[in-house]
């Protein structure tokens, strides 16, 4: 019995191995041959191939494609506009199951039309992808940089600096109207919540379907609620109670950041593969549309004394994260990196909404008057996503 | 002030290193594809135009032991001749049906229904007025038969539900010779479309007593093939293998006289077209007349149309010949004649 005691932890380690040790058994005996058979049909391989990301270079079309199926695919032949085209495939024809290769076309597209490509594989299957409007896709270079940084500091740093603005104007409201505008943020955060699961449920739609988009955004979604939580209430546990507003407007602050984050990523990479013209008119619904998320910033500090430097800290943290996501959404492959910062955006808001109206029992929180400041909220930013149909 | 609870950290810190592995998994799989670069190659053209761009072709060669379209551009069947007591001569084909897998472009495998292993089938050929037999054999996995256009009896079809050969059984087919021109067989089993899309067509060949003026024959049947079962083609092409005649241009001499077996034998595309670069020939509908129906450098077929061109080309020099409906020369149905000059080559 002593013995048993002492070895506890082999033991334990045994026990744990145990399935694992039987799982390698088990692959091992599948593999080998043998029950295989029972589950051999004469279905051909199934065979799915995804493009992840065109680049367009002078008199040159790159594909970077993965295997996202569950067996080996053979690039045969490439087809250009219905028309079968010269082209070199590194580093291999043949992808084994998430392999990734690229595929080298010179051909001669012309810049504003679509062009379809069609990867014909050594069964005969057919894998078509299309370039909505060809343009030639930016190198990472000083004036490309610049030129994202423009576009992440419209679409997100001046919309949020500019909502924040509206501070004076609300602290001079009295009780009852800092308490609606308390809920008309909810409103607005609610539909940011809404906003980025349906986009990406729609960026996951477009993703290889082994990388379980939905599980990817629901991963960054009740990951972020779940961290935030814990963080607050170890602060609230270390402070003995969360101070005032401050937290809450660093906090909101924080989730819209990661949403911009997020939103700046789909920008980014859409506006580099020529999906997304981002014409005046679109940079303007932008503007107006992300105007509102810099109120939902401030709302929570109408009581407090907060100092310059702190409102340009919120504004920076809520509104610069769009500057990065546009970096890295036209600079490298981003739809996954889109996704997750979608998804930990809507947990961190859905976080700051849960605080938001936990602040006060249920009967208060429901008030009519609260209730229909939230709707006007969503309104307010349903209103101004007409704006930006594109995004 | 409470202390921080430590009791929930192993939690918070197994949960961040999930997140953070995923991250950084999907980070490296999703940038391995951007990390190979090739260099591309150049073509230098006129006035150090770069050609590269403009290659509309497709890349690598097929395996011509299989399947040999320079083979099919000339040989026919062998057959064996019996006198009959009446004097005619009886000329026997056997010809049996099998599923083949063939390289329809390079890289490109399609599981083909063939008679004798090739697609097309082969070349059927005899003089007008012989009495034919073809013994058909049904070695592939499902009910077929030959449908031979031209003058046959009733039980000679091969279109009827009835007349289905089965698998492993073997059907004698008889007729006359009749009438002189380019004809066709095909299967007739159902579904039609696909049996004939499959590769089971070949071209029945009836000359004329007289014979032909001398010339160097050529057969040509246009096809195509939807490999992904979408019905449409994918890939268009002269004797099956998509390019091939580019890649192998066909050798003729300075104006001699060039016969070719036109047909079309193209399933879900209403027409097809045949064009000669720098030359004009007489174009003979179904091969039946002796006189030319056209002088002209282009030929449009419809399904299971077919005619004879007769050509001659007088400059040397490497000529394409193509569909001039240009999508199916863009998709494989294009081709190069070089033409050797007349005192070389003699």
């Amino acid at each position: 019995m002593d013995k048993e005691k002492n070895s506890s932890l082999t033991t334990q380690l045994f026990f744990a191995l145990i399935p694992l040790i039987l799982l390698a058994g088990v692959i091992y005996v599948l593999l080998s041959g043998g029950p295989t058979k029972i589950f051999q049909t004469d279905i051909p391989p199934i065979e799915k191939l995804h493009v992840l990301r065109h680049t367009l270079e002078k008199d040159t079309i790159l594909l970077d494609c993965i295997n996202s199926g569950p067996d080996a695919v053979t690039i045969a032949q490439v087809m250009v506009r219905g028309a079968f085209w010269y082209h070199e495939i590194s580093p291999k024809r043949t992808l084994n199951p998430l392999e990734t290769a690229r595929v080298l076309i010179p051909y001669p597209w012309n810049p504003g039309e679509p062009v379809g490509i069609v990867l014909l594989t050594s069964t005969g299957l057919t894998f078509d992808y299309e370039i909505e409007v060809a343009s030639l896709t930016p190198k990472p270079s000083m004036v490309a940089f610049g030129r994202f940084a423009m576009i992440g500091v419209y679409v997100g740093l001046i919309p949020v600096a500019l909502g924040i603005c509206w501070f004076p104007f609300l602290r001079r409201l009295g009780k009852r109207g800092v308490g609606f505008f308390l809920y008309l943020t909810v409103g607005l955060l609610a539909f940011l919540v809404f906003d980025a699961v349906t986009e990406g449920l729609k960026i996951a739609e477009n993703m290889p379907s082994n990388f379980h988009g939905p599980a990817l955004l629901a991963l960054g979604l009740a990951g972020a609620y779940l961290v935030l939580i814990g963080i607050e209430t170890r602060i609230q546990e270390k402070r003995g109670g969360l101070k005032g507003g401050i937290l809450l407007a660093w906090l909101i602050a924080l989730g819209i950041g990661l949403h911009n984050l997020g939103e700046g990523l789909a920008i980014g990479s859409a506006y580099v593969i020529g999906e997304l013209t981002l014409g005046a008119m679109l940079v303007i619904g932008f503007t107006i549309h992300n105007a509102t998320e810099g109120i939902a910033i401030v709302v929570p500090l109408l009581k407090e004394q907060p100092k310059l430097p702190s409102l340009i800290g919120l504004g920076l943290l809520a509104g610069g994260p769009t500057i990065l996501g546009c970096w890295i959404g036209a600079f490298t492959y981003s739809q996954a990196w889109s996704l997750l910062f979608l998804g930990i955006g809507a947990g961190a808001i859905l976080q700051v909404i849960f605080i938001i109206m936990g602040r006060q029992t249920l009967s208060e929180t429901l008030s009519l008057i609260n209730i229909f400041a939230m709707i006007v909220g969503y309104f307010v930013m349903y209103g101004t996503s007409l704006l930006v149909g594109a995004s | 002030m409470p202390k921080l609870d430590l009791s929930r950290l192993p939690f918070f810190l197994s949960f961040l290193s999930v997140l953070f592995g995923g991250i950084f998994l999907l980070t490296a799989t999703f940038l391995a594809g951007s990390v190979s670069a090739i260099v591309p190659h150049t073509l230098p053209g006129l006035n150090g135009l770069d050609l590269s761009p403009y290659r509309m072709d497709m890349v690598g060669d097929v395996d011509s032991s299989r399947l040999n379209p320079d083979k099919y551009l000339t040989d026919t069947l062998p057959s064996s001749r019996r006198v009959l007591p009446d004097g005619r001569t009886l000329r026997i084909f056997e010809v049996y049906a099998v599923n083949k897998e063939i390289e329809i472009a390079p890289g490109v495998f399609f599981p083909a229904w063939t008679y004798n292993g090739q697609v097309p089938g082969p070349t059927l050929r005899a003089t007008e007025g012989e009495r034919i037999r073809v013994i058909f054999k049904n070695l592939g996995d499902r009910p077929h038969s030959m449908h031979f256009h031209g003058f046959h009896s009733a039980d000679m079809d091969g279109s009827h539900l009835h007349q289905l050969v089965p698998p492993q059984g073997t059907f004698i087919y008889e007729f006359d010779a009749d009438p002189v021109g380019l004809h066709l067989y095909h299967c007739h089993a159902t579904p039609l479309t696909q049996h004939i899309h499959n590769g089971l067509y070949g071209l029945w060949i009836v000359d004329p007593q007289e014979g032909r003026p001398p010339a160097r024959e050529l057969y040509m049947v246009m096809n195509g093939f939807d490999p992904n079962f979408d019905e449409e083609n994918e890939i268009y092409a002269v004797n099956t293998v998509a390019f091939h005649y580019n890649r192998h241009p066909i050798l003729v001499k300075q104006n001699e006289l060039v016969r070719i077996y036109l047909a079309n034998l193209l399933e879900f595309d209403q027409i097809n077209s045949f064009h000669i670069h720098a030359t004009f020939f007489d174009y003979y509908p179904t091969g039946t007349q002796k006189k030319p129906r056209d002088f002209t450098d282009t030929v449009i077929q419809g399904q299971a149309e077919r005619g004879i061109v007769e050509v001659r080309f007088p400059y040397p020099g490497d000529f394409m010949f193509h569909a001039h409906k240009t999508e199916f020369a863009e998709r494989g149905w294009m081709g190069h004649f070089r033409v050797l000059p007349e005192k070389a080559s003699k």
